[in-house]
């Protein structure tokens, strides 16, 4: 009985021991790229390491959501290889950073297409959102409550969408989703909602507002014209040269190679 | 001579295979006792975990704030971590659940036991655990798509994504464990009791109300337990229909039970954010402790 028992938990412990040790082999020799910041870049940058890292098998990506001004902080105190921020860095930041725009994050505003309404102005949109307007007669539409559909707190969309509509931390949301599609799926069956989604989740079964008389594509938000836009941007140390393979992986992040990758993630690639 | 040389290696054989088989209980022996441990051992360090990482937060915004806080404002920049809307949504969300799904289930576990055919049971019972293993986001899948629009035009709401579509989506999900369980219990009351009843004059609806039920209670209450445990522990179908704004719980309006709250912000949470959804965690574990141990007590008093 005993004996037994000690080659059985020999066995299991040999068994683990190999497990942890083929683990650790795995990691050692392999060189890190770290990266810290933007939650809002964090499907960007998971499918850019990630084909990455499939081409170049000896070089580790690391990715740490902070958020962008953590991130920024991260660079200048070096703590990382690349911060990611989704926005322009501030003019105070621009003395010991560099900035370089790596993609584009258009947000549509979509309605249900029973609804006659089809273009909101920025201002419109944000009174819409605050709860100051709650009838869609009011913003030329259908005599009918306004439903607004938004993300999580923590989601980089309601971030970006909140930060550039003047509206973070004043939304008055009758549901809070946590997933693109979700959003859709909700617009699409209510005909007295409006919602928020970025351009790689839009679909036939809700209809895209134009805002400002704009509609968002790749050309409209490239050019500037549509408004709700920002840009993801990956920062680097001016004094500070990045290390070979770091800079390998900067590189490949602006390469027409990336685009793919990038319009997966829901951005749209920054034209070359 | 030969017989015996015959007997000889027999015995020899037997006791080799004594030995091998003797060796092979040795190791299934301690097979077994390590997967007896296993079980222990996740709950201990499921238990152990949720109190390390939950008590940081807690401290630090004070269990008074937590519990009692109507605000809950993780992201803001003057963070507020009032989790009472959670708590009142999770008991309201279960109660209504509880309401609907306990009549309409033990009413069917009646029919299934004393009033349809063995052919008519048989195949209700199959489609009772069918249900049963029906992944909790096709309920939340279904409720999204068929519940929240007919709420929402039925009651004239401008939205039906609230806390009544998902009080009537958990109502379907614990009516399986709510019939099998008191399905069990009243096919466990004697049928002296019931013979009795009707030999005395009643009718066969005033035997069930009068008798099988009362006789059947324990296991009955056992099932309710039960559905309290399944309702209050539901967090995707649940995330799906009731729109997960932090309000305050009303039948008609979006409301986020303590699994969603989990749920929807785990993802991309940092942290105080982060360690006060663990600190929610360790709220829900020792509700669902609490409606173990009164189950347990509950199967106690019916032993007795």
């Amino acid at each position: 009985m005993k004996k037994a028992e000690i080659l059985c938990s020999a066995v299991l412990m040999t068994a683990l021991a190999m497990t942890t040790l083929t683990g650790c082999g795995e990691s050692s020799g392999s060189k890190t790229v770290s990266t810290d910041g933007s939650t809002s870049m964090e499907k960007v940058i998971g499918y850019l390491s990630e084909a990455y890292m499939e081409k170049n098998s000896d070089t580790k990506i690391t990715y740490n959501p902070t958020g962008s001004g953590a991130g920024i902080q991260a660079v200048q105190e070096r703590r990382c290889d690349i911060g990611l921020s989704s926005r322009n860095l501030k003019d105070y930041e621009k003395t010991g950073l560099n900035e370089t725009v790596v993609a584009v994050d258009g947000i549509a505003v979509i309605v249900n297409p029973e609804n006659p309404d089809s273009n909101l102005t920025m201002e419109q949109i944000s009174q819409v959102y605050t709860g100051e307007v709650t009838n869609w007669q009011e913003v030329g539409g259908n005599d009918s409550p306004i439903v607004c559909i938004g993300r999580e707190s923590a989601s980089g969309t309601r971030d970006g969408f909140e930060s550039i509509t003047g509206t973070a931390e004043k939304c008055k949301y009758t549901q809070e989703l946590t997933s693109a599609g979700d959003v859709v799926q909700t617009v699409s069956s209510n005909p007295n909602a409006i919602g928020y989604t970025s351009l790689a989740s839009l679909s036939d079964k809700v209809k895209t507002i134009s805002v400002e008389g704009v509609i968002p594509s790749e050309e409209s938000i490239l050019n500037g014209d549509y408004k709700i836009q920002r840009n993801f941007v990956l920062v680097t140390r001016k004094d500070t040269e990045l290390s070979s393979q770091a800079e390998k992986f900067f590189d490949f992040c602006m390469s027409t190679d990336a685009d793919e990758y990038i319009r997966k993630a829901g951005a749209i690639p920054v034209a070359k | 001579m030969q017989s015996n040389v015959l007997n000889i290696s027999r015995t020899k054989e037997t006791g080799r295979l004594k030995k091998i088989s003797g060796f092979l209980e040795k190791v299934m022996n301690t097979v077994f006792t390590v997967c007896g441990f296993v079980a222990v051992a996740f709950v201990l360090i499921i238990t152990v975990f949720l109190i390390i990482s939950g008590t940081p937060a807690i401290s630090e915004i004070g269990l008074a704030d937590f519990l009692f806080g109507t605000e809950w404002a993780s992201t803001a920049t003057e963070a507020s971590y009032g989790i009472l809307p959670f708590i009142l949504s999770s008991i309201c969300g279960t109660s209504g659940a509880i309401l609907i799904g306990v009549p309409a289930g033990i009413l069917c576990s009646v029919f299934l036991t004393r009033i349809a055919g063995k052919r008519m049971s048989s195949f209700i019972s199959g489609a009772v655990s069918l249900m049963s293993g029906i992944p909790s986001v096709v309920y939340g899948l279904v409720g999204m798509i068929i519940v929240v629009p007919t709420v929402r035009e039925v009651f004239g709401l401008p939205d039906g994504a609230n806390l009544f579509s998902a009080i009537l989506v958990l109502a379907f999900m614990i009516l399986p464990s709510v019939i099998s369980v008191s399905e069990t219990a009243i096919r466990a009351v004697p049928k002296e009791y019931e013979e009795g009843s009707l030999a005395l004059g009643a009718t066969k609806t005033e035997t069930i109300f009068k008798v099988t039920l009362p006789s059947a209670k324990s296991g009955i209450l056992a099932s309710v337990v039960l559905g309290i445990g399944r309702a209050i522990g539901e967090s995707m179908a649940v995330m799906m229909v009731s729109g997960n704004v932090a309000n305050m719980p009303s039948l008609f309006k979006s409301v986020r039970f303590l699994t969603t709250a989990i749920a929807s912000e785990m993802s991309y949470s940092s942290g105080l954010q982060r360690q006060t959804l663990f600190s929610v965690a360790l709220v829900l574990f020792v509700f669902i402790l609490g409606i173990n141990l009164v189950l347990n007590l509950v199967i106690k008093n019916k032993r007795k």
